[in-house]
């Protein structure tokens, strides 16, 4: 199995915010959670590759296996973890430095000894930026818009060459005609990589995944088809939630 | 008066108190440049610069204190940012929230609010005495180094602390190491806002007298020390030494000695205005 | 790290031994208790009280001046100011607090003292008022600094509560603004009582060398850190009793600054009772 959570509870301090999660996800698909706020869809989504090891008070109980380890076993080295599974955050962050820097910098510090050129020209092409900053490469990261600058943060993430993209709400800072370029690029590295996708607006899920969670209190309700979730959920609350009863 | 009256007459009053007070405030500022450049602007010139002080007021110069200014700033600074800039990357980054370090940030910031004659005894009692540096340039440095390492720990913990969140995230999510996010993100992006703190803790130094005084540099220097275990004078001790003579040439060179400082530090300050402005990438 | 614990316990260790040295021959009730200070006649007597008083005029002296008017340059920095004049006013201010103290002194001693003398010719040339007057501007713009930063975290919304019922900006000031950030207030003025305790060069320059008992604040005095100054500047011999009295008198002096500096920093980081 690709990734498989077990047993999955994460706290902080003294606050259960996931439950009890259990989920198999597959390679090569795009997962999307979907949720009210609060439900500890990005909380879980942080665990995959333990950027909630940052989150002081916060604290992991279960298995998540990763390629048939657990990620918090003995003997995992959390850095190396993050280099295959690499992440996409809500606002963009590029780095302060140049376009072609913000691409080298993960491969450079890992050790990566291939021509940095054809890799920042293959990352870029592969978040569908290449075309528009080829011009540019050695100016700011910050001159881009922010629908550029989220794409560039793909790329940057596309770069590690790594095995899952987690994307935790990539588009709720960008404007609708960004968000629909991002979401195109998510399909695009649909196979080449498994992404999964956080995201609190359903249409996006709908659009962009093939495979669907559905949380609610911490608790995951149902995990399907996205196509099943959106026609013929199996539980009451998440066609009340898809529905837009609540949430 | 009526109620109303009475209510509009008091805001009118209060709203011009505050505003005399704040102009008055800031006029005491010009007044006080104002006085020291009619005082000391004929006494300004090269021969100022280039002389050694003397018993006769119009051949007397600041050459062997602004020297000893300048070497004791390099002194100072040698020492005290390496170690604060560590220690508050040191604090920030790397240790655990716990009473211990509460206990360190509450002491720094103690040390910031000690009052720099203190540290002249630290430095006339453990340089000066203990480890035999005399009253060398040396210990003058160590003891300004002291006196300004507070402030640049503080400085540089608020310049790491405002590196957001994110930029570490992102290099994180890349696969790096806590060192590597340190040095190659954090610390970069931390510099602007660390080198306006050591300009404006340098700048602190420079005009430092008390504990200079206490350590025993000389109060006259006809020479510029040639070696950090030399005696030394400084630019506000010699102009202290002016200030305190009660004839009218010297408190007019003592006039001229505070223009040079003044000048010195306006310099330092509006580097660190312009690297803050330059710079100012996170806000 | 370990350089500024260090600091910190050298200081006490080191001050702690050489006032050790000095309370054997001098009597720590003599000296604490004390109402004659001069070391340097003979017979020497070390009565504290005259230089704990110099500094008290300093102290009190600034303190008056400067409270009432950082206050209200706050107030009009949060409150009546634009953004644009607050550009202008809070670099004006900050320049005043940079400049070094020996300066002031100077400035004391040239300006302030022959203003002094013009409308009081009984005054001496070295005089509290001088010192005082010139360490409160030097501590003006830290207690408009830290009175502004407190008005701008009073909540919006209780100053907009009070606009929305009639009340003018003065009632607002005076009746919202002020009783809400009192704790920080208080915060401010024992921070700046303690940079005034320790305020060295103005004093030495401008207020003289007199010890005193009493708040004279037309005559020379002797503050606690101008005493220590002189000492350093004499030709008193180093292990001498006058050397060892400037370390009694600096242990004295941290004790104050310290126990100010600690209710001060306490003050600024407890929680207001509008605090979310």
């Amino acid at each position: 199995m690709f990734i498989e959570i077990k047993n999955l509870d994460i706290f902080y301090g003294q606050k259960k915010a996931v439950k009890n999660i259990n989920l198999k996800v597959k390679k090569g698909l795009v997962t999307a959670m979907i949720g009210p706020s609060g439900c500890g869809k990005s909380t879980l989504l942080r665990s995959l590759n333990r950027m909630n090891d940052f989150i002081p008070g916060a604290r992991v109980e279960g298995e998540v296996n990763f390629l048939g380890k657990n990620i918090y076993g003995k003997n995992i080295d959390p850095v190396e973890l993050r280099s295959k599974i690499g992440m996409v955050f809500q606002k963009p962050n590029p780095f302060p430095k140049s376009i072609y820097n913000n691409i080298i910098w993960g491969p450079k510090i890992n050790g990566y000894e291939g021509d940095f050129d054809e890799l920042v020209e293959e990352a870029l092409k592969g978040a569908a930026l290449w075309d528009e900053v080829k011009d540019r490469l050695h100016e700011s990261a910050f001159a881009l818009s922010g629908g550029q600058q989220q794409r560039l943060c793909i790329a940057r993430a596309v770069a590690m060459k790594p095995e899952v993209i987690l994307m935790d709400e990539p588009c709720s800072a960008l404007d609708p005609k960004s968000t629909l370029r991002v979401e195109k690029l998510i399909n695009d590295l649909k196979g080449k990589f498994s992404v999964i996708i956080v995201t609190h607006n359903m249409q996006q899920a709908a659009r962009v995944s093939d495979e669907t969670c559905f949380m609610y209190e911490g608790e995951l309700i149902e995990h399907d088809k996205t196509e099943t979730i959106f026609t013929k959920p199996a539980h009451k609350k998440t066609e009340d939630y898809i529905t837009g009863r609540f949430g | 008066m009526t109620l109303k009256q009475k209510r509009i007459f008091l805001d009118k009053i209060f709203s011009y108190f505050c505003r005399i007070t704040t102009y008055a405030s800031i006029l005491i500022l010009f007044l006080l440049l104002f006085h020291i450049v009619k005082a000391g602007a004929s006494w300004l010139d090269w021969q100022l610069i280039t002389s050694f002080p003397s018993r006769h007021a119009s051949k007397a110069g600041i050459k062997s204190g602004l020297f000893g200014s300048l070497y004791l700033v390099a002194v100072t600074i040698i020492f005290s940012v390496p170690i604060g800039i560590g220690t508050a990357i040191y604090l920030q980054e790397y240790a655990k929230k716990n009473k211990i370090t509460q206990l360190i940030k509450l002491n720094i910031s103690n040390l910031a609010g000690m009052p720099s004659i203190i540290y002249g005894l630290i430095g006339l009692a453990i340089f000066v005495r203990f480890l035999g540096f005399d009253r060398s340039l040396l210990a003058g440095g160590l003891t300004l180094a002291l006196l300004i390492l507070p402030v640049i720990i503080i400085a540089s913990q608020e310049a790491l602390a405002a590196v957001p969140r994110s930029l570490r995230d992102a290099a994180y999510a890349l696969g790096a190491r806590q060192w590597q996010v340190v040095i190659f993100q954090v610390l970069p992006a931390a510099l602007p806002g660390i080198m306006t703190g050591i300009i404006l803790a340098v700048s602190r130094s420079i005009g430092e007298t008390a504990p200079l005084i206490i350590i025993g540099a000389l109060s006259y220097a006809a020479f510029i020390p040639n070696g950090v275990m030399d005696s030394f004078t400084a630019l506000p001790i010699q102009i202290y030494n002016w200030a305190s003579r009660p004839q009218q040439e010297f408190q007019e060179l003592a006039a001229g000695g505070i223009l040079v400082l003044l000048i010195l530090l306006f310099v330092l300050n509006g580097i660190a205005v312009f690297i803050r402005q330059r710079y100012q990438r996170f806000s | 790290m370990a350089v500024t614990l260090l600091t910190t316990v050298t200081v006490i260790a080191m001050l702690a031994k050489e006032s050790f040295v000095f309370f054997s021959e001098v009597s720590i009730v003599d000296f604490l208790m004390g109402t004659e200070w001069h070391p340097l006649l003979v017979p020497q007597s070390f009565g504290v009280l005259p230089l704990v008083f110099g500094t008290m005029t300093i102290v009190i002296g600034s303190v008056l001046i400067a409270l009432p008017c950082g206050l209200m340059v706050a107030v009009y920095l949060s409150e009546y100011t634009s953004a644009k004049g607050r550009k202008f006013l809070k670099p004006s201010l900050e320049i005043l607090a940079g400049i070094p103290t020996i300066v002031y002194g100077y400035f004391a001693l040239t300006f302030i003292t022959p203003i002094i003398k013009s409308i009081y010719p009984d005054a001496e040339v070295f005089n509290g008022l001088s010192g005082s007057i010139v360490v409160a501007v030097m501590i003006l713009p830290m207690i408009s600094s830290l009175c502004d930063d407190a008005f701008r975290s009073v909540p919006s919304h209780l100053k907009q509560g009070a606009f929305a019922v009639g009340a003018n900006t003065f009632e607002v000031v005076s009746q919202i603004l002020i009783p809400a950030s009192k704790t920080r207030i208080g915060a401010a003025v024992i921070l700046a009582v303690s940079r005034a305790i320790g305020e060295t060069m103005a004093v030495t320059l401008a207020a003289g060398a007199t010890p005193k008992m009493g708040l004279q604040f037309l005559e020379s005095i002797q503050t606690m850190t101008a005493y220590i100054v002189q000492v350093s500047l004499g030709d008193t011999p180093q292990g001498g009793i006058e050397y060892q009295s400037s370390f009694a008198v600096g242990a004295l002096l941290f004790l104050m600054t310290l126990v100010m500096n600690l209710i001060g920093h306490q003050l600024v980081f407890k929680k207001g009772k509008y605090d979310s």
